[in-house]
């Protein structure tokens, strides 16, 4: 096993994941693109807002790659991190590249800069969408302690792939404003156990929500996006039809409940406690026949 | 303004919109053309099942009404903060709603948001925000979070976020600092038939909101480091 992925920094990360030494960036922390909001509040700001975006090759192929830094501000979206990643966007549109491969790691709407934010997440959104629709395949790694939440956490979703490692965390709301909102019965943030098998990676690709759930490591997030690279999800009407029809039978499966072992149990998976003490690889093999079809590769 | 209100200045009796729960759905009649209308009311919270709702309403536009233009009506609160809702996924759902709009856009649909009532951060990302453009009514709010909770995450102190908010649009809530912003195109004052008249007659779907939250002064930087990453 190689070092935490998690615990790498983004630039970090994009060096591990794409081919070695073929990541040219933009706008780089040299041309100091900074918030302009920041300052006036007396907080700190970066020199990259908090975002890395450039061009790379993966295995071979060309691709248009950006990670979200979650030690500034917990890669929050502001107006520049936003306007970055759109602006990456935009340019694969234009220029065409095999793949754009995210790393994200974000809690979503960086609430210093509440309403910018909120716009800037809603333009990457749409700016995804343009991309996957003409055919570029779009890649999320989830990755970081952090997670990947609130509106990226819904951008994420957006994409045609998303891995994710047993140690990520990929949903809306963080336990603590559940918690905070309605009570430590509703959702016990600082049970980490209950955290993670509600909202963790074993989750997420038991119950179809991601498409490739792979160790902690460098390696095996490469691997995973060099594969994510052939992947495409056109988005058509009978494609969503379909997954409108597999979300709703997953949800009237679940009926009240919000206990992750007894979902997963009505999913299909035969020993739902032994999970969380399982490895990647083992929980890989556990993903129910009527599960696949909502992730990729299912048919 | 209530949801019926809104109905009846847009369409007077010419609408079969009905309310179930929280959820808006139906179609009306304007000016000759029949219009689909999908949203929210009574301030909802937006969990899986109420987006899932949402997804098929216009999926089945989509499939059933070629072409036919789409209304959202929105009044939420934001996204539902349930153990349940994380648990199945809530971010799909929302996703997959978010997906459904595109796909609408995609096949010719105009699709045009209306926040009649309040629109906060979670439900409003892929209702109203993913519609071509998004408009709102002068009385209408919309909000990330309110400056006291604002000043509590972010441990800013509240009267530097009060003071900032009277002169930055960014901080504040409030319909016409998202107008300055972009985010929200125009706001339908007195004559609501002219806004959705206006609306419908826009059929540029490419997304000017960076350019005209530069032009109106509200959001200065984004429009510009989009074009310099184009050009770098």
């Amino acid at each position: 096993m190689n070092a935490s992925f998690a615990e790498m920094s983004a630039r970090e990360r994009l060096a591990a994941v794409v081919d070695a030494g073929t990541f040219h960036e933009w706008l780089p922390p040299s041309e100091r693109v900074m918030s302009p909001h920041l300052a006036q509040l007396g907080v700190p700001a970066a020199f990259d807002d908090g975002v890395a975006i450039g061009r790379a090759t993966l295995s071979g192929r060309i691709v248009f790659v950006a990670a979200q830094e979650g030690e500034f501000m917990g890669g929050g979206v502001g107006e520049v991190h936003g306007a970055k990643l759109v602006g990456l966007l935009r340019r694969a549109l234009r220029d065409r590249p095999d793949a754009v491969v995210l790393l994200a790691e974000s809690g979503g709407v960086r609430l210093h800069e509440a309403n910018a934010g909120l716009i800037a997440v809603s333009e990457v959104m749409r700016a995804l969408l343009d991309v996957r629709a003409a055919g570029i395949a779009t890649v999320m790694l989830v990755v970081g302690a952090n997670g990947c939440f609130g509106g990226m956490g819904i951008v994420a979703r957006c994409a045609d792939s998303v891995v994710m490692s047993d140690i990520a965390r990929h949903a809306m709301s963080g336990p603590e404003v559940i918690e905070s909102a309605n009570g430590a019965g509703e959702f016990d943030s600082r049970d980490r156990a209950l955290v993670w098998r509600t909202t963790g990676g074993k989750h997420r690709w038991l119950s179809g929500d991601c498409d490739a759930l792979v160790d902690d490591d460098p390696a095996a997030f490469r691997t995973a996006a060099i594969a994510a690279l052939s992947v495409h999800r056109p988005m058509t009407l009978a494609a969503l039809q379909r997954e409108s029809t597999l979300l709703q039978w997953r949800t009237d499966l679940a009926g009240d409940g919000a206990d992750a072992f007894e979902f997963w149990t009505r999913l299909g998976v035969a020993d739902a406690r032994a999970v969380p003490d399982l490895d990647a690889d083992a929980v890989r093999a556990l993903r129910p026949a009527a599960v696949a079809p909502l992730a990729n590769g299912g048919t | 303004m209530d949801w019926p209100s809104v109905a009846n200045r847009l369409f007077g009796q010419d609408h079969a919109i009905v309310a179930d729960g929280d959820f808006l759905c139906g179609t009306a009649s304007f000016e000759g053309a029949t219009i689909a209308v999908v949203g929210t009311t009574n301030h909802a919270a937006v969990g899986v099942d109420l987006a899932l709702r949402q997804a098929r309403a216009i999926l089945a536009v989509v499939a059933e009404s070629p072409g036919r233009p789409l209304l959202l009506l929105v009044d939420t609160q934001g996204q539902k903060l349930r153990r349940r809702d994380e648990l199945l996924g809530i971010h799909r759902a929302m996703a997959h709603l978010g997906c459904c709009l595109d796909l609408a856009r995609r096949q010719g649909h105009p699709v045009i948001g209306l926040v009649y009532d309040q629109a906060l951060s979670g439900g409003f990302i892929t209702s109203g925000l993913m519609a071509d453009a998004c408009h709102a009514l002068p009385e209408a709010e919309i909000r990330v979070m309110r400056v006291p909770a604002m000043a509590r995450v972010t441990k800013l102190p509240e009267a530097l976020l009060e003071s900032l908010s009277l002169t930055n649009p960014v901080f504040a809530p409030g319909v016409a600092n998202y107008v300055a912003m972009g985010g929200v195109r125009s706001l339908w004052d007195g004559d609501l038939a002219a806004g959705l008249r206006a609306a419908l007659a826009d059929r540029d779907t490419a997304d000017r909101r960076a350019r005209e939250g530069a032009q109106r002064g509200g959001r200065r930087v984004a429009d510009d480091v989009m074009r310099r990453v184009l050009e770098a």
